[in-house]
Protein backbone atom coordinates (compact mmCIF):
# COMPACT_ATOMS: atom_id res chain seq x y z
CA UNK A 1 0.00 0.00 0.00
CA UNK A 2 1.30 3.43 -0.93
CA UNK A 3 2.30 5.85 1.77
CA UNK A 4 -0.20 8.69 2.10
CA UNK A 5 1.23 11.98 0.97
CA UNK A 6 1.65 14.81 3.43
CA UNK A 7 -1.12 17.38 3.50
CA UNK A 8 1.17 20.19 2.34
CA UNK A 9 1.94 18.55 -0.98
CA UNK A 10 -0.50 19.91 -3.57
CA UNK A 11 -0.86 17.92 -6.76
CA UNK A 12 -1.26 20.44 -9.58
CA UNK A 13 -2.91 19.27 -12.81
CA UNK A 14 -3.19 21.56 -15.83
CA UNK A 15 -5.98 20.55 -18.20
CA UNK A 16 -4.17 22.34 -21.03
CA UNK A 17 -1.59 19.56 -20.90
CA UNK A 18 -3.40 16.66 -19.19
CA UNK A 19 -6.54 15.10 -20.61
CA UNK A 20 -9.77 15.25 -18.62
CA UNK A 21 -10.06 11.46 -18.81
CA UNK A 22 -6.58 10.96 -17.38
CA UNK A 23 -7.28 13.36 -14.51
CA UNK A 24 -10.62 11.76 -13.65
CA UNK A 25 -9.02 8.29 -13.75
CA UNK A 26 -6.31 9.40 -11.32
CA UNK A 27 -8.98 10.80 -9.00
CA UNK A 28 -11.09 7.64 -9.26
CA UNK A 29 -8.07 5.50 -8.42
CA UNK A 30 -7.94 7.21 -5.01
CA UNK A 31 -11.01 5.17 -3.97
CA UNK A 32 -8.74 2.12 -3.92
CA UNK A 33 -5.16 3.39 -3.63
CA UNK A 34 -3.92 6.24 -1.48
CA UNK A 35 -2.33 9.23 -3.17
CA UNK A 36 -2.24 13.00 -3.00
CA UNK A 37 -4.87 14.43 -0.66
CA UNK A 38 -4.77 17.95 -1.99
CA UNK A 39 -5.27 18.81 -5.66
CA UNK A 40 -5.34 21.95 -7.73
CA UNK A 41 -6.84 21.84 -11.23
CA UNK A 42 -5.87 24.57 -13.70
CA UNK A 43 -7.59 25.64 -16.96
CA UNK A 44 -10.85 23.69 -16.70
CA UNK A 45 -12.24 25.91 -19.52
CA UNK A 46 -15.77 24.60 -19.11
CA UNK A 47 -14.88 20.91 -19.32
CA UNK A 48 -17.72 18.51 -18.53
CA UNK A 49 -17.86 15.87 -15.79
CA UNK A 50 -14.78 17.21 -14.05
CA UNK A 51 -14.04 15.51 -10.70
CA UNK A 52 -17.11 13.31 -11.02
CA UNK A 53 -17.68 10.11 -9.10
CA UNK A 54 -15.05 10.69 -6.42
CA UNK A 55 -14.92 8.43 -3.37
CA UNK A 56 -12.00 9.60 -1.22
CA UNK A 57 -11.20 12.06 1.57
CA UNK A 58 -9.47 14.56 -0.68
CA UNK A 59 -9.59 18.31 -1.32
CA UNK A 60 -9.79 19.63 -4.86
CA UNK A 61 -9.48 23.27 -5.87
CA UNK A 62 -10.52 24.09 -9.43
CA UNK A 63 -9.23 27.41 -10.80
CA UNK A 64 -11.74 28.58 -13.41
CA UNK A 65 -15.18 27.86 -14.85
CA UNK A 66 -16.42 24.28 -15.13
CA UNK A 67 -18.91 22.62 -17.49
CA UNK A 68 -21.70 20.13 -16.86
CA UNK A 69 -21.99 17.77 -13.89
CA UNK A 70 -18.85 18.87 -12.04
CA UNK A 71 -18.42 16.89 -8.78
CA UNK A 72 -21.45 14.79 -9.64
CA UNK A 73 -22.04 11.65 -7.53
CA UNK A 74 -19.31 12.78 -5.16
CA UNK A 75 -18.66 10.88 -1.93
CA UNK A 76 -16.51 12.28 0.89
CA UNK A 77 -14.38 14.65 -1.19
CA UNK A 78 -14.34 18.45 -0.92
CA UNK A 79 -14.46 20.18 -4.30
CA UNK A 80 -14.07 23.98 -4.54
CA UNK A 81 -14.72 25.73 -7.85
CA UNK A 82 -13.14 29.18 -8.09
CA UNK A 83 -15.37 30.28 -10.95
CA UNK A 84 -18.83 29.54 -12.35
CA UNK A 85 -20.37 26.11 -12.92
CA UNK A 86 -22.65 24.95 -15.69
CA UNK A 87 -25.64 22.59 -15.56
CA UNK A 88 -25.83 19.95 -12.84
CA UNK A 89 -23.08 20.93 -10.41
CA UNK A 90 -22.91 18.31 -7.61
CA UNK A 91 -25.66 16.31 -9.26
CA UNK A 92 -26.55 13.29 -7.12
CA UNK A 93 -24.10 14.35 -4.41
CA UNK A 94 -23.81 11.49 -1.88
CA UNK A 95 -21.66 13.14 0.80
CA UNK A 96 -18.82 15.62 1.14
CA UNK A 97 -18.75 19.32 0.30
CA UNK A 98 -18.94 21.23 -2.98
CA UNK A 99 -18.39 25.01 -2.96
CA UNK A 100 -18.72 27.28 -5.99
CA UNK A 101 -17.46 30.85 -5.69
CA UNK A 102 -19.41 32.14 -8.69
CA UNK A 103 -22.80 31.44 -10.22
CA UNK A 104 -24.21 28.06 -11.21
CA UNK A 105 -26.51 27.08 -14.05
CA UNK A 106 -29.58 24.87 -14.04
CA UNK A 107 -30.31 21.86 -11.86
CA UNK A 108 -27.63 22.45 -9.23
CA UNK A 109 -27.55 19.60 -6.72
CA UNK A 110 -30.23 17.69 -8.63
CA UNK A 111 -31.27 14.39 -6.96
CA UNK A 112 -28.54 14.84 -4.33
CA UNK A 113 -28.63 12.23 -1.55
CA UNK A 114 -26.40 13.88 1.08
CA UNK A 115 -23.52 16.28 1.64
CA UNK A 116 -23.53 20.04 1.28
CA UNK A 117 -23.49 22.23 -1.84
CA UNK A 118 -22.64 25.89 -1.30
CA UNK A 119 -23.08 28.45 -4.10
CA UNK A 120 -21.71 31.90 -3.27
CA UNK A 121 -23.40 33.56 -6.26
CA UNK A 122 -26.75 32.86 -7.90
CA UNK A 123 -28.20 29.54 -8.99
CA UNK A 124 -30.31 29.28 -12.12
CA UNK A 125 -33.58 27.41 -12.61
CA UNK A 126 -34.45 24.05 -11.04
CA UNK A 127 -31.89 24.33 -8.24
CA UNK A 128 -32.29 21.27 -6.00
CA UNK A 129 -34.73 19.53 -8.34
CA UNK A 130 -35.74 16.17 -6.86
CA UNK A 131 -33.24 16.57 -3.99
CA UNK A 132 -33.23 13.52 -1.72
CA UNK A 133 -31.20 14.53 1.32
CA UNK A 134 -28.59 16.99 0.08
CA UNK A 135 -28.35 20.41 1.76
CA UNK A 136 -27.92 23.37 -0.58
CA UNK A 137 -27.01 26.89 0.54
CA UNK A 138 -27.18 29.62 -2.11
CA UNK A 139 -25.69 33.00 -1.21
CA UNK A 140 -27.59 34.75 -3.98
CA UNK A 141 -30.90 33.99 -5.68
CA UNK A 142 -32.36 30.90 -7.33
CA UNK A 143 -34.32 30.66 -10.60
CA UNK A 144 -37.73 29.23 -11.38
CA UNK A 145 -38.91 25.74 -10.38
CA UNK A 146 -36.29 25.40 -7.66
CA UNK A 147 -36.77 22.45 -5.26
CA UNK A 148 -39.23 20.94 -7.76
CA UNK A 149 -40.35 17.56 -6.34
CA UNK A 150 -37.79 17.95 -3.54
CA UNK A 151 -38.02 14.98 -1.20
CA UNK A 152 -35.53 15.45 1.62
CA UNK A 153 -32.82 17.88 2.69
CA UNK A 154 -32.76 21.68 2.89
CA UNK A 155 -32.55 24.41 0.28
CA UNK A 156 -31.39 27.70 1.79
CA UNK A 157 -31.68 30.82 -0.39
CA UNK A 158 -30.16 34.03 0.95
CA UNK A 159 -31.52 36.10 -1.96
CA UNK A 160 -34.78 35.74 -3.88
CA UNK A 161 -36.53 32.71 -5.37
CA UNK A 162 -38.07 32.56 -8.87
CA UNK A 163 -41.50 31.34 -9.96
CA UNK A 164 -43.05 28.09 -8.73
CA UNK A 165 -40.74 27.49 -5.79
CA UNK A 166 -41.10 24.00 -4.32
CA UNK A 167 -43.63 22.76 -6.85
CA UNK A 168 -44.90 19.27 -5.87
CA UNK A 169 -42.54 19.21 -2.90
CA UNK A 170 -42.40 16.24 -0.51
CA UNK A 171 -40.55 16.51 2.81
CA UNK A 172 -37.65 18.82 1.95
CA UNK A 173 -37.39 22.18 3.74
CA UNK A 174 -36.89 25.48 1.99
CA UNK A 175 -35.60 28.62 3.74
CA UNK A 176 -35.66 31.91 1.81
CA UNK A 177 -34.48 35.30 3.05
CA UNK A 178 -35.66 37.43 0.13
CA UNK A 179 -38.73 37.59 -2.05
CA UNK A 180 -40.44 34.52 -3.48
CA UNK A 181 -41.89 35.23 -6.94
CA UNK A 182 -44.49 32.49 -6.50
CA UNK A 183 -44.96 29.15 -4.78
CA UNK A 184 -45.53 26.00 -6.82
CA UNK A 185 -48.35 23.50 -6.40
CA UNK A 186 -48.69 22.23 -2.83
CA UNK A 187 -45.86 24.41 -1.47
CA UNK A 188 -46.81 26.67 1.43
CA UNK A 189 -45.15 28.95 3.94
CA UNK A 190 -44.73 27.28 7.32
CA UNK A 191 -44.06 28.42 10.84
CA UNK A 192 -40.39 28.93 11.74
CA UNK A 193 -39.96 27.12 15.04
CA UNK A 194 -36.85 26.85 17.24
CA UNK A 195 -35.79 23.57 15.66
CA UNK A 196 -35.85 25.23 12.23
CA UNK A 197 -33.89 28.27 13.42
CA UNK A 198 -31.30 25.93 14.91
CA UNK A 199 -31.11 23.84 11.74
CA UNK A 200 -30.76 26.95 9.58
CA UNK A 201 -28.09 28.43 11.87
CA UNK A 202 -26.10 25.21 11.50
CA UNK A 203 -26.38 25.24 7.71
CA UNK A 204 -25.38 28.91 7.43
CA UNK A 205 -22.39 28.30 9.64
CA UNK A 206 -21.33 25.20 7.70
CA UNK A 207 -21.59 27.23 4.49
CA UNK A 208 -19.65 30.16 5.92
CA UNK A 209 -22.51 32.56 5.23
CA UNK A 210 -23.00 35.52 7.56
CA UNK A 211 -26.78 35.79 7.84
CA UNK A 212 -29.30 35.79 10.65
CA UNK A 213 -31.71 32.81 10.67
CA UNK A 214 -34.46 35.09 11.96
CA UNK A 215 -34.50 36.91 8.59
CA UNK A 216 -35.62 33.77 6.72
CA UNK A 217 -39.03 32.29 6.05
CA UNK A 218 -39.69 28.57 5.81
CA UNK A 219 -41.61 26.79 3.06
CA UNK A 220 -42.62 23.16 2.70
CA UNK A 221 -45.26 20.72 1.58
CA UNK A 222 -48.96 21.21 2.39
CA UNK A 223 -49.17 17.42 1.79
CA UNK A 224 -52.32 17.81 -0.25
CA UNK A 225 -50.89 15.95 -3.26
CA UNK A 226 -50.02 12.85 -1.26
CA UNK A 227 -53.46 11.33 -1.69
CA UNK A 228 -55.86 11.37 -4.57
CA UNK A 229 -58.78 13.70 -3.95
CA UNK A 230 -61.94 12.83 -5.75
CA UNK A 231 -62.80 16.52 -6.05
CA UNK A 232 -59.81 16.89 -8.43
CA UNK A 233 -60.93 14.12 -10.77
CA UNK A 234 -62.09 16.66 -13.33
CA UNK A 235 -58.57 18.02 -13.64
CA UNK A 236 -57.19 14.81 -15.16
CA UNK B 1 -28.79 19.07 -28.69
CA UNK B 2 -27.15 21.46 -31.20
CA UNK B 3 -24.66 24.13 -30.31
CA UNK B 4 -25.03 27.81 -31.07
CA UNK B 5 -22.50 30.58 -30.81
CA UNK B 6 -22.49 34.30 -31.44
CA UNK B 7 -19.70 36.85 -31.43
CA UNK B 8 -20.11 40.62 -31.62
CA UNK B 9 -16.89 42.60 -31.99
CA UNK B 10 -16.47 45.79 -29.97
CA UNK B 11 -12.88 46.45 -31.08
CA UNK B 12 -11.13 46.47 -34.45
CA UNK B 13 -8.73 43.77 -33.19
CA UNK B 14 -11.63 41.38 -32.77
CA UNK B 15 -13.15 42.43 -36.12
CA UNK B 16 -9.84 41.57 -37.82
CA UNK B 17 -9.85 38.08 -36.34
CA UNK B 18 -13.59 37.44 -36.22
CA UNK B 19 -13.49 34.31 -38.41
CA UNK B 20 -10.61 32.78 -36.49
CA UNK B 21 -12.45 33.27 -33.17
CA UNK B 22 -15.69 32.00 -34.67
CA UNK B 23 -14.01 28.84 -35.96
CA UNK B 24 -12.51 28.15 -32.53
CA UNK B 25 -15.91 28.61 -30.90
CA UNK B 26 -17.60 26.27 -33.41
CA UNK B 27 -15.04 23.52 -32.96
CA UNK B 28 -15.71 23.56 -29.22
CA UNK B 29 -19.37 22.81 -29.98
CA UNK B 30 -18.58 19.67 -32.06
CA UNK B 31 -19.94 17.30 -29.43
CA UNK B 32 -23.27 19.17 -29.40
CA UNK B 33 -23.61 19.08 -33.17
CA UNK B 34 -21.43 16.77 -35.28
CA UNK B 35 -23.82 16.49 -38.27
CA UNK B 36 -23.34 19.87 -39.89
CA UNK B 37 -22.09 23.36 -39.20
CA UNK B 38 -22.77 26.83 -40.47
CA UNK B 39 -22.05 30.49 -39.91
CA UNK B 40 -23.55 33.86 -40.73
CA UNK B 41 -20.99 36.63 -40.93
CA UNK B 42 -21.71 40.35 -41.15
CA UNK B 43 -18.94 42.06 -43.12
CA UNK B 44 -18.01 44.37 -46.00
CA UNK B 45 -21.38 46.04 -46.70
CA UNK B 46 -22.26 46.27 -50.38
CA UNK B 47 -22.20 49.86 -51.66
CA UNK B 48 -25.31 52.07 -51.53
CA UNK B 49 -28.10 50.53 -53.55
CA UNK B 50 -26.16 47.34 -54.34
CA UNK B 51 -26.75 44.00 -52.68
CA UNK B 52 -24.87 40.88 -51.71
CA UNK B 53 -25.97 37.28 -52.28
CA UNK B 54 -24.50 34.07 -50.90
CA UNK B 55 -25.25 31.21 -53.29
CA UNK B 56 -24.76 27.47 -52.85
CA UNK B 57 -24.25 24.95 -55.61
CA UNK B 58 -24.39 21.17 -55.20
CA UNK B 59 -22.06 20.93 -58.19
CA UNK B 60 -18.44 21.13 -56.99
CA UNK B 61 -17.39 22.31 -60.48
CA UNK B 62 -19.95 25.10 -60.61
CA UNK B 63 -18.95 27.79 -63.09
CA UNK B 64 -19.61 30.88 -60.97
CA UNK B 65 -18.34 33.15 -63.72
CA UNK B 66 -21.43 32.28 -65.75
CA UNK B 67 -23.67 33.35 -62.86
CA UNK B 68 -21.78 36.64 -62.64
CA UNK B 69 -22.18 37.16 -66.40
CA UNK B 70 -25.91 36.53 -66.12
CA UNK B 71 -26.26 39.06 -63.30
CA UNK B 72 -24.22 41.60 -65.30
CA UNK B 73 -26.48 41.14 -68.30
CA UNK B 74 -29.54 41.63 -66.11
CA UNK B 75 -28.40 44.49 -63.86
CA UNK B 76 -25.33 46.00 -65.51
CA UNK B 77 -22.94 45.39 -62.65
CA UNK B 78 -21.73 42.42 -60.62
CA UNK B 79 -18.37 42.00 -58.95
CA UNK B 80 -16.17 38.91 -59.41
CA UNK B 81 -17.51 36.08 -57.25
CA UNK B 82 -15.77 35.38 -53.95
CA UNK B 83 -15.75 31.59 -53.67
CA UNK B 84 -15.54 29.52 -50.49
CA UNK B 85 -15.93 25.75 -51.05
CA UNK B 86 -19.48 25.11 -52.33
CA UNK B 87 -20.59 28.72 -51.80
CA UNK B 88 -20.00 31.98 -53.67
CA UNK B 89 -20.68 35.57 -52.66
CA UNK B 90 -21.77 37.92 -55.43
CA UNK B 91 -22.10 41.67 -55.01
CA UNK B 92 -24.64 42.94 -57.52
CA UNK B 93 -25.67 46.39 -58.74
CA UNK B 94 -29.32 45.82 -57.86
CA UNK B 95 -31.44 45.62 -54.75
CA UNK B 96 -31.48 42.32 -52.90
CA UNK B 97 -35.04 41.40 -53.88
CA UNK B 98 -34.36 41.85 -57.58
CA UNK B 99 -31.03 40.00 -57.46
CA UNK B 100 -32.53 37.10 -55.48
CA UNK B 101 -35.52 36.82 -57.85
CA UNK B 102 -33.20 36.70 -60.84
CA UNK B 103 -31.26 33.77 -59.36
CA UNK B 104 -34.43 31.88 -58.49
CA UNK B 105 -35.82 32.36 -61.97
CA UNK B 106 -32.70 31.78 -64.06
CA UNK B 107 -30.72 29.41 -61.86
CA UNK B 108 -33.22 27.33 -59.86
CA UNK B 109 -30.47 24.73 -59.35
CA UNK B 110 -28.66 27.19 -57.05
CA UNK B 111 -29.77 27.88 -53.50
CA UNK B 112 -29.81 31.44 -52.15
CA UNK B 113 -28.31 31.07 -48.67
CA UNK B 114 -28.52 34.75 -47.83
CA UNK B 115 -29.44 38.07 -49.38
CA UNK B 116 -28.93 41.58 -48.12
CA UNK B 117 -26.15 44.14 -48.03
CA UNK B 118 -24.00 42.82 -45.22
CA UNK B 119 -24.73 39.18 -44.43
CA UNK B 120 -22.89 36.11 -45.78
CA UNK B 121 -23.99 32.58 -44.86
CA UNK B 122 -21.91 29.44 -45.23
CA UNK B 123 -23.08 26.00 -44.15
CA UNK B 124 -22.29 22.39 -44.94
CA UNK B 125 -22.67 18.87 -43.60
CA UNK B 126 -19.79 17.39 -41.62
CA UNK B 127 -17.84 18.13 -38.50
CA UNK B 128 -17.32 21.78 -37.48
CA UNK B 129 -13.55 21.40 -37.79
CA UNK B 130 -13.81 20.16 -41.40
CA UNK B 131 -16.29 22.93 -42.19
CA UNK B 132 -14.05 25.65 -40.75
CA UNK B 133 -11.09 24.39 -42.80
CA UNK B 134 -13.04 23.92 -46.05
CA UNK B 135 -14.48 27.42 -45.86
CA UNK B 136 -11.25 29.05 -44.61
CA UNK B 137 -13.11 30.75 -41.78
CA UNK B 138 -9.88 32.01 -40.25
CA UNK B 139 -9.52 34.52 -43.12
CA UNK B 140 -12.86 36.18 -42.48
CA UNK B 141 -13.05 39.65 -41.02
CA UNK B 142 -16.34 41.14 -39.90
CA UNK B 143 -18.31 42.97 -37.24
CA UNK B 144 -20.42 40.14 -35.86
CA UNK B 145 -21.23 36.53 -36.57
CA UNK B 146 -23.40 33.62 -35.57
CA UNK B 147 -22.60 29.93 -35.77
CA UNK B 148 -24.41 26.66 -35.40
CA UNK B 149 -23.42 23.02 -35.00
CA UNK B 150 -26.28 20.66 -35.71
CA UNK B 151 -27.40 17.38 -34.22
CA UNK B 152 -30.37 16.71 -36.49
CA UNK B 153 -33.67 15.69 -34.93
CA UNK B 154 -36.61 16.69 -37.11
CA UNK B 155 -35.32 16.90 -40.68
CA UNK B 156 -32.60 15.45 -42.88
CA UNK B 157 -28.87 16.08 -42.67
CA UNK B 158 -28.32 18.11 -45.82
CA UNK B 159 -26.62 21.37 -46.69
CA UNK B 160 -30.05 23.00 -47.07
CA UNK B 161 -31.22 21.68 -43.70
CA UNK B 162 -28.10 22.99 -41.99
CA UNK B 163 -28.33 26.20 -40.03
CA UNK B 164 -28.21 29.24 -39.95
CA UNK B 165 -31.41 30.16 -41.77
CA UNK B 166 -32.07 33.50 -43.33
CA UNK B 167 -35.54 34.39 -44.51
CA UNK B 168 -35.18 38.15 -44.59
CA UNK B 169 -32.55 40.50 -45.94
CA UNK B 170 -29.54 40.58 -43.62
CA UNK B 171 -31.54 38.66 -41.02
CA UNK B 172 -30.33 35.43 -39.56
CA UNK B 173 -31.32 33.13 -36.73
CA UNK B 174 -29.62 30.18 -35.03
CA UNK B 175 -31.62 27.98 -32.73
CA UNK B 176 -31.05 25.35 -30.10
CA UNK B 177 -34.29 23.55 -29.31
CA UNK B 178 -37.42 22.51 -31.16
CA UNK B 179 -40.67 24.25 -31.98
CA UNK B 180 -43.99 22.43 -31.77
CA UNK B 181 -46.29 24.83 -33.64
CA UNK B 182 -44.10 25.41 -36.68
CA UNK B 183 -46.38 23.75 -39.25
CA UNK B 184 -49.38 25.93 -38.47
CA UNK B 185 -47.20 29.02 -38.16
CA UNK B 186 -45.51 28.28 -41.50
CA UNK B 187 -48.88 28.16 -43.22
CA UNK B 188 -49.95 31.43 -41.61
CA UNK B 189 -46.70 33.11 -42.63
CA UNK B 190 -46.98 31.81 -46.21
CA UNK B 191 -50.30 33.59 -46.43
CA UNK B 192 -48.43 36.74 -45.40
CA UNK B 193 -46.04 36.21 -48.31
CA UNK B 194 -43.08 34.77 -46.40
CA UNK B 195 -41.29 32.10 -48.47
CA UNK B 196 -39.81 28.93 -46.99
CA UNK B 197 -37.34 26.57 -48.61
CA UNK B 198 -37.44 23.64 -46.15
CA UNK B 199 -39.71 21.90 -43.63
CA UNK B 200 -37.39 22.96 -40.81
CA UNK B 201 -38.82 24.47 -37.61
CA UNK B 202 -35.99 26.98 -37.23
CA UNK B 203 -36.64 28.43 -40.66
CA UNK B 204 -40.17 29.22 -39.45
CA UNK B 205 -38.81 31.17 -36.47
CA UNK B 206 -36.53 33.11 -38.83
CA UNK B 207 -39.51 33.73 -41.14
CA UNK B 208 -41.60 34.93 -38.22
CA UNK B 209 -38.95 37.49 -37.23
CA UNK B 210 -38.58 38.64 -40.84
CA UNK B 211 -42.34 39.12 -41.12
CA UNK B 212 -42.62 41.04 -37.84
CA UNK B 213 -39.74 43.34 -38.79
CA UNK B 214 -41.16 43.84 -42.30
CA UNK B 215 -44.37 44.95 -40.56
CA UNK B 216 -42.41 47.58 -38.67
CA UNK B 217 -41.34 45.89 -35.44
CA UNK B 218 -37.87 46.49 -34.07
CA UNK B 219 -35.65 43.46 -33.49
CA UNK B 220 -36.51 43.69 -29.80
CA UNK B 221 -40.27 43.86 -30.45
CA UNK B 222 -40.12 40.98 -32.93
CA UNK B 223 -38.35 38.82 -30.35
CA UNK B 224 -40.88 39.74 -27.68
CA UNK B 225 -43.53 38.53 -30.13
CA UNK B 226 -41.80 35.11 -30.20
CA UNK B 227 -42.68 34.68 -26.54
CA UNK B 228 -46.37 34.96 -27.49
CA UNK B 229 -46.47 33.18 -30.83
CA UNK B 230 -43.88 30.40 -30.72
CA UNK B 231 -44.54 27.21 -28.81
CA UNK B 232 -41.58 25.02 -27.95
CA UNK B 233 -38.08 25.07 -26.58
CA UNK B 234 -35.60 27.56 -27.85
CA UNK B 235 -32.50 29.52 -27.26
CA UNK B 236 -32.15 31.92 -30.19
CA UNK B 237 -29.25 34.02 -31.33
CA UNK B 238 -30.27 36.53 -33.98
CA UNK B 239 -28.21 38.73 -36.28
CA UNK B 240 -29.24 41.79 -38.26
CA UNK B 241 -27.11 44.15 -40.35
CA UNK B 242 -26.25 46.17 -37.26
CA UNK B 243 -27.42 44.06 -34.32
CA UNK B 244 -27.09 40.89 -32.35
CA UNK B 245 -29.72 39.51 -29.96
CA UNK B 246 -30.35 36.54 -27.67
CA UNK B 247 -33.63 35.12 -26.39
CA UNK B 248 -34.55 32.01 -24.36
CA UNK B 249 -38.04 30.63 -23.97
CA UNK B 250 -39.75 31.06 -20.57
CA UNK B 251 -38.97 27.50 -19.47
CA UNK B 252 -35.32 27.88 -20.49
CA UNK B 253 -34.37 24.21 -20.71
CA UNK B 254 -31.91 24.92 -23.49
CA UNK B 255 -28.58 26.18 -22.27
CA UNK B 256 -27.02 29.58 -22.91
CA UNK B 257 -24.22 31.63 -21.51
CA UNK B 258 -23.34 35.24 -22.28
CA UNK B 259 -20.03 36.96 -21.66
CA UNK B 260 -18.76 40.46 -22.30
CA UNK B 261 -15.42 42.26 -22.24
CA UNK B 262 -14.34 45.66 -23.57
CA UNK B 263 -13.52 43.93 -26.86
CA UNK B 264 -16.45 41.58 -27.50
CA UNK B 265 -19.82 40.18 -26.53
CA UNK B 266 -20.15 36.42 -26.91
CA UNK B 267 -23.00 33.97 -26.61
CA UNK B 268 -22.77 30.22 -26.60
CA UNK B 269 -24.57 27.07 -25.56
CA UNK B 270 -21.64 26.36 -23.27
CA UNK B 271 -18.73 28.12 -21.63
CA UNK B 272 -16.24 25.92 -23.53
CA UNK B 273 -16.74 28.05 -26.67
CA UNK B 274 -16.23 31.30 -24.84
CA UNK B 275 -13.17 30.07 -22.97
CA UNK B 276 -11.22 30.11 -26.26
CA UNK B 277 -11.68 33.89 -26.72
CA UNK B 278 -8.94 36.35 -25.69
CA UNK B 279 -9.52 37.70 -22.19
CA UNK B 280 -12.30 35.19 -21.45
CA UNK B 281 -10.99 34.43 -17.98
CA UNK B 282 -11.70 38.02 -16.93
CA UNK B 283 -14.95 38.45 -18.86
CA UNK B 284 -18.23 39.26 -17.14
CA UNK B 285 -20.18 36.03 -17.64
CA UNK B 286 -23.83 35.32 -16.90
CA UNK B 287 -26.69 33.05 -17.84
CA UNK B 288 -29.37 34.91 -19.81
CA UNK B 289 -32.69 35.06 -17.96
CA UNK B 290 -35.66 33.16 -19.39
CA UNK B 291 -38.00 35.25 -21.58
CA UNK B 292 -35.70 38.29 -21.55
CA UNK B 293 -34.51 39.86 -24.82
CA UNK B 294 -30.84 40.87 -24.92
CA UNK B 295 -29.81 43.17 -27.79
CA UNK B 296 -26.53 44.75 -28.85
CA UNK B 297 -26.41 47.15 -31.78
CA UNK B 298 -23.77 49.12 -33.61
CA UNK B 299 -23.77 51.88 -36.16
CA UNK B 300 -23.93 50.44 -39.67
CA UNK B 301 -20.88 51.35 -41.75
Amino acid sequence: MAVPATREAVEVVDLETTSLRELNQRLHDLARVSGPQSWRILNPNGAHALACGLDADIEIEIQGHVGYYCAGMNKRATVRVHGNASTGIAENLMSGLVVVDGNVSQSAGATGRGGLLVVRGDASSRCGISMKGIDIVVGGSVGHMSAFMAQKGCLVVCGDAGEALGDSIYEARIYVRGRVASLGADCVEKEMRDEHLAQLAGLLEAAGVDASPADFRRYGSARRLYNFEIDNAGAY
Amino acid sequence: MCGIVGLFAKSTEVEERLGEHLAAMLVQMSSRGPDSAGVAVYRDPAPGDWSKLTLYSADPREHWGAVMDGLRDAFGECEEPSIRASHAVLVVGADAAAAESWVREHRPDLRVMSAGRVIEIYKETGLPEEFAAAFALEDIRGTHALGHTRMATESRVTTEGSHPFSTGFDLCLVHNGSLSNHNRLRENLRREGVEFQTENDTEVAAGYLAWRMREGATLEQALEGCLEDLDGFYTFAVGTADGFAVLRDPIACKPAVLAETDDWVAMSSEWRSIAVLPGAADARAWEPEPAVVYVWEKALV
